[in-house]
């Protein structure tokens, strides 16, 4: 299964964005993601991007005022999904041009969209950032 | 991306709403993102909520307007409030015709609903017809609408549809209908099994996308079983070799590592693959070579790969090449700042010490810090790396970090975790029944409600039957220690239920018996736990059942038994209790109070929770009496399962008696009889008959006779006694099944009820536990002398020695030589000896290994000297308790040695015979100690800059690692400096 869902959260413990891999019930979510948040957001710079929570493994990384949250099963190598993260920014950097909070909020679809694309199943499905973005990009042009 | 605008910047921007956007959506997320607290947050929602049902609700909405709304469901629910009331307008979005409005529609709806949601079935229609679209993205929407809505039951609907796709041109729809089978598989692995062999063909599909997505369902069919896929493996490195050599696209590239991720699925499969398999991981050596060589390890990406790489090399069959290239890449991991890399170390770590343990001594530094370190998850993991590495020579110092960490969180998950690996660690490896019991005794106090309650069974067990071998004393010594521990505990405030149990059953049935604690002082502190937690109506079975064993031990003893008033106070108010397993237990006390000393000595003998019950499940001595009874006209007895709906049936039980279920009739037609019992009791007591004496009573009881007798002990009349007062009142087969009211509060009753509560399987699992524990204990001493610290100092022998003792079959090539030393040594101790213990063989197989550093001359010539003086001094004290001898210490004091070898209780009182071997095993240690601490010193002297934290470093080296537990620490200050 490898990863079980994607949060973005604000530092406020805010969540922009949400992605279930496998289905929780909106109270499942809501409890889910308060724990977790609460976890995360207490850590600081100098500590693992790595936090262990119940069955999951959550993996971290803040950029500016944005926490993007991966959980993920044992099974995982950690420090992979760190850079997965990285590439789910820069990809959407490169879409949005300078991505930020807003741009994400706005956009919500979008980043979604583009999630779909990399993950499936809960496995990185897809790499190329040319070619998470192709389909996005023809549904712009042709809307 | 690293430096991402504020906030402020971002609301500036979205203010100018150039989105296309509507200002009421513009102004919903400018609200949300300026909300300061969650409960602004919910009051801007549930005010949306109401707004969009609203709107939703007017008629001839235009398309773009509606595809905004479901963007503010999706932000609905994302907060955390139920937007089901729209949930049908985003399936009614899936119809369009307009791609966007087709994928915002599916993606809302993924969002919203589970698979097994009733609006699904109104999607399938769509999603059929849209896998025939023209439009690859239509098709692509639809199959990514599948992976999350398609369950068992709607697969057939699309499946023949997925199976078309694979062939489709477009290599994104190939990818994702590859996807959407492995999500079939997933759900319903039957569905597809005929298909399966599409992953293999897609495999070699030119696109490296759909190749990279095709790995996916591989890696999961080869997690289940690698066997069908090993002919793959030609393809898997070939394809790991092109990656590494940049032959894919460059935008695949990531940080100019070539697809990494694609590489890390590769090695995760090729681990998989070669797992247990020489030939197969023979194939894959070169490639996984080139990676570790090629990984630019500056980079995390390709740190991620290292690490996997290593993952690899640890499950494949062992090449020393690659472990080598896996070591460096540990330590540099282990070395660096980065909490993350030593993370990923720590991990490498655990992964590799199965096949080579003696890496972990070049990190012990690094992994003390990793366990200093306040960051909990790295703290974690070290504590998974020591569980892996634990051994009984460093047991006591894990389980004790363990169990220091359980104390101070607060996470119960972790706390159960943790509590029950400490659990598995002490039972696997104690030292010593002592130490066990201390352990436990913290794991309880601590976590105990969180701990199994098999865990206080095996502990009740333990302190029952101790060592397990025949020596009485270590035995009641084990017991004194335990009541003496639990008199000091049970003052504490909110112990745990089950601590209570224990405690209580371990008081009542020791508490007195080493006559140190008076039964008034006993019996006074068990009233208190019963007054204390007068809620828990377990502990307060317990503790009333331990005062009446202690009031029957003391009748028995010939003591007189003068009741403390609190005593009195409690029976009282327990004989009135709602519980009746409590009056039960009371009125037992009262009874047994009552008779005098024979009596009660038969009835409860003391120490004798662990005498075998023999059970005459067919109650065979009733025969007789049966066969009299049916000759006289009464009626057979009918099994309760046989005479369902046969209401009159009831008759034959007893003409006062109904065929009722509920208590309340139960109850008073049983309250009748009680007077007799006392007067039957005296004149059954003496006699040691079992059939004449109980026939009266009997007479209406025999189909409830069944089950109570089963547990009875056939043996004593006083027992039988007892039952029959017992059944008058209780003689319901429910009750008698039952763990507590099983307890007639005979000692035997007890045990048998802990048992039967632990239920068989696990009884058998203790007892095995025990066992390999007890032959640990046995190793235990010598071993405890070697091993300097908890990574076996850096003595190699030290390691094999233990590997040894736990997997004989593991036979190192070095072992050959240093047998032969130690061959000579065990020669020379039994020679002198001259009565050669009858494990000998046993112990000589850990000498052959602890004596390899022995191969100096010199220093085997010292071993021989010392098992010598050793030998010599057996002979003086005869009995060979080494713990006294003040001359073995003496020869050794002006050497540096770990003293604690010869010192340790329990090996030297339990084999006192073998004294001789056991100084020469220390003798062996002490020569190893040599080695490891003076390193650590060195490590430590080139490592810490700072002198203060050296010197603490030293401190936990020294108590980690070079004397667990140590009698006498002073010993090695001279060692270390």
């Amino acid at each position: 299964m490898g990863i079980r869902f994607i949060l973005m959260v604000n530092k406020q413990g805010q969540t922009r964005l949400a992605q279930y891999y496998e289905y929780l019930t909106l109270e499942e979510r809501r409890a889910l993601e308060g724990e977790i948040v609460r976890k995360c957001l207490a850590r600081n710079e100098q500590q693992c991007s790595f936090v262990e929570h119940r069955n999951y493994k959550i993996v971290y990384r803040r950029y500016a005022s944005l926490f993007f949250l991966v959980g993920v099963d044992n099974e995982e190598n950690e420090l992979a999904i760190l850079e997965f993260i990285h590439l789910l920014v820069e990809t959407m950097d490169r879409h949005f041009g300078n991505v930020c909070e807003l741009d994400i909020m706005f956009h919500l679809e979008k980043a979604h969209f583009m999630l779909e694309e990399m993950v499936m199943n809960g496995c990185i499905v897809e790499t190329s950032k040319s070619n998470i973005l192709a389909p996005i990009q023809l549904m712009d042009k042709s809307s | 991306m690293e430096q991402l605008k504020t906030i402020g910047r971002e609301l500036a921007m979205g203010s100018q709403g150039g989105f296309g956007q509507s200002k009421e959506f513009l102004d919903l997320v400018k609200s949300i993102g300026e909300a300061r607290s969650k409960a602004e947050e919910d009051r801007i929602v549930l005010h949306e909520i109401e707004t969009l049902k609203k709107r939703l609700s007017e008629p001839d909405i235009p398309k773009r307007k509606m595809k905004e709304y479901l963007i503010r469901l999706v932000y609905v629910e994302m907060l955390g409030h139920d937007a089901s009331f729209a949930y049908i307008h985003a399936v009614k979005m899936t119809h369009d015709d307009n791609l966007l409005l087709k994928r915002t529609g599916y993606l809302a709806v993924t969002l919203f609903l589970s698979d097994d949601h009733d609006l699904i079935i109104l999607i399938v229609n769509t999603i059929q017809k849209d896998l025939r679209s023209d439009n690859y993205l239509v098709v692509c929407a639809a199959l990514n609408a599948v992976c999350k809505l398609i369950n068992d039951e709607t697969i057939p609907a699309v499946l023949p549809q997925v199976v078309e796709l694979l062939g489709h041109s477009k290599d994104a729809v190939r990818k994702k209908a590859i996807m959407a089978l492995h999500r079939f598989y997933q759900k319903s692995s039957s569905a597809v099994s005929h298909l399966l062999t599409n992953f293999r063909k897609r495999l070699c599909d030119n696109d490296p996308g759909v190749m990279g997505a095709t790995l996916c369902p591989l890696f999961d069919l080869i997690t289940i079983d690698a066997n069908p896929y090993k002919d793959l493996i030609v393809s898997f490195v070939s394809i790991l070799k092109q990656v590494a050599e940049r032959r894919l696209p460059k935008s695949y590239d990531y940080h100019s590592m070539p697809a990494p991720f694609i590489q890390i699925r590769l090695l995760k499969i090729l681990a998989l693959l070669g797992r247990d398999d020489k030939q197969a991981s023979e194939k894959m050596y070169t490639v996984v070579g080139d990676i570790f060589r090629k990984c630019d390890s500056s980079s995390n990406i390709g740190n991620a790969i290292l690490y996997e790489c290593i993952c690899c090399v640890s499950s494949i069959f062992p090449n020393p090449k690659l472990l080598e290239s896996a070591t460096e890449v540990i330590s540099r991991f282990l070395k660096s700042d980065s909490h993350n890399l030593r993370y990923m170390g720590i991990d490498a770590l655990s992964r590799l010490i199965k096949i080579s343990p003696e890496i972990a001594e070049q990190h012990q530094l690094a992994v003390i810090d990793c366990l200093e370190d306040p960051d909990d998850t790295l703290k974690r993991k070290t504590f998974e790396l020591l569980y892996k590495m634990t051994k009984s020579s460093n047991v006591e110092v894990i389980v004790d970090r363990m169990i220091d960490y359980m104390i101070c969180i607060n996470d119960n998950h972790y706390k159960t975790y943790i509590a029950s690996r400490c659990v598995e660690l002490a039972e696997q490896f104690a030292p010593s029944n002592h130490w066990f019991i201390q352990t436990m005794n913290k794991v309880f106090e601590h976590a105990g409600d969180l701990v199994n309650v098999k865990v206080a069974h095996n502990l009740m067990r333990l302190i029952a039957e101790g060592f397990g071998e025949d020596d009485d004393t270590a035995d009641s010594q084990l017991r004194s220690s335990a009541v003496e521990s639990y008199l000091g505990i049970i003052g504490e405030p909110k112990l745990p239920s089950v601590f209570l149990q224990v405690i209580c059953w371990v008081l009542g049935e020791y508490g007195t018996a080493d006559g140190k604690y008076s039964a008034s002082y006993i019996t006074g502190k068990l009233c208190d736990v019963a007054e204390a937690y007068s809620n828990d109506e377990t502990v307060k079975a317990y503790a009333i059942t331990a005062i009446m064993k202690i009031y029957a031990f003391e009748i028995s003893a010939g003591r007189k038994v003068d009741m403390l008033p609190e005593c009195q106070s409690l029976v009282e108010e327990l004989s009135a209790a709602h519980s009746t397993d409590l009056q039960q237990r009371a009125y037992e006390l009262q009874a047994v109070i009552g008779l005098d000393a024979r009596v009660v000595e038969s009835i409860m003998p003391s120490d004798a929770s662990c005498e075998d019950i023999e059970v005459d499940k067919d109650l065979s001595f009733l025969d007789n009496y049966v066969r009299l009874a049916i000759e006289k006209g009464a009626q057979p007895y009918i099994p309760e399962s046989e005479r369902s709906g046969m209401l009159n049936v009831s008759t034959f039980r007893g003409q006062d008696q109904h065929e009722a279920s509920t208590h309340g009739l139960r109850f008073e037609a049983y309250e009748l009889p009680k007077a007799p019992i006392p007067a039957k009791v005296v004149p059954i007591a003496s006699s040691t008959e079992l059939v004449p004496v109980p026939e009266p009573s009997y007479s209406r009881e025999i189909p409830q006779a069944a089950p109570v007798s089963s547990v009875s002990d056939v043996g004593s009349s006083g027992l039988k006694l007892h039952l029959d007062g017992v059944q008058k009142k209780w003689g319901r087969p429910t009750y008698s099944s039952t763990p507590p009211s099983t307890s007639n509060s005979t000692s035997q009753k007890t045990v048998n009820g802990v048992s039967q509560d632990g239920r068989s399987t696990a009884n058998s699992k203790a007892r095995d536990s025990y066992d390999s524990k007890r032959t640990q204990v046995e190793i235990n001493p010598e071993k405890q002398k070697l091993a300097a610290s908890l990574f076996g100092g850096s003595s190699k022998t030290e390691r094999k020695q233990s590997s040894a003792n736990h997997k004989v079959a593991k036979a190192s090539s070095q072992a050959a030589e240093p047998s032969q030393v130690s061959n000579t040594t065990v020669v020379a101790s039994v020679g002198t000896n001259l009565q050669p213990p009858p494990d000998l063989l046993d112990f000589s197989e850990p000498t052959v290994t602890t004596s390899a550093p022995l191969l100096d001359p010199f220093k085997q010539l010292e071993g021989l000297l010392d098992s010598n003086a050793a030998v010599a001094s057996t002979a003086n004290h005869g009995g060979g308790n080494a713990s006294k001898e003040p001359d073995i210490m003496s020869l050794y004091a002006d050497m540096p040695l770990s003293g604690h070898s010869s010192s340790t209780e329990n090996t030297i009182s339990t084999h006192g015979d073998d004294a001789n071997l056991m100084s020469g095993f220390s003798n062996a240690a002490r020569i190893d100690h040599g080695g490891p601490t003076v390193e650590h010193s060195t490590q430590q002297l080139s490592k810490g800059p700072n002198p203060k934290d050296s010197l603490e470093k030293d401190a936990l080296v020294r108590q980690m690692g070079v004397n667990p537990s140590s009698q006498n620490p002073n010993l090695f200050r001279d060692l270390l400096g």
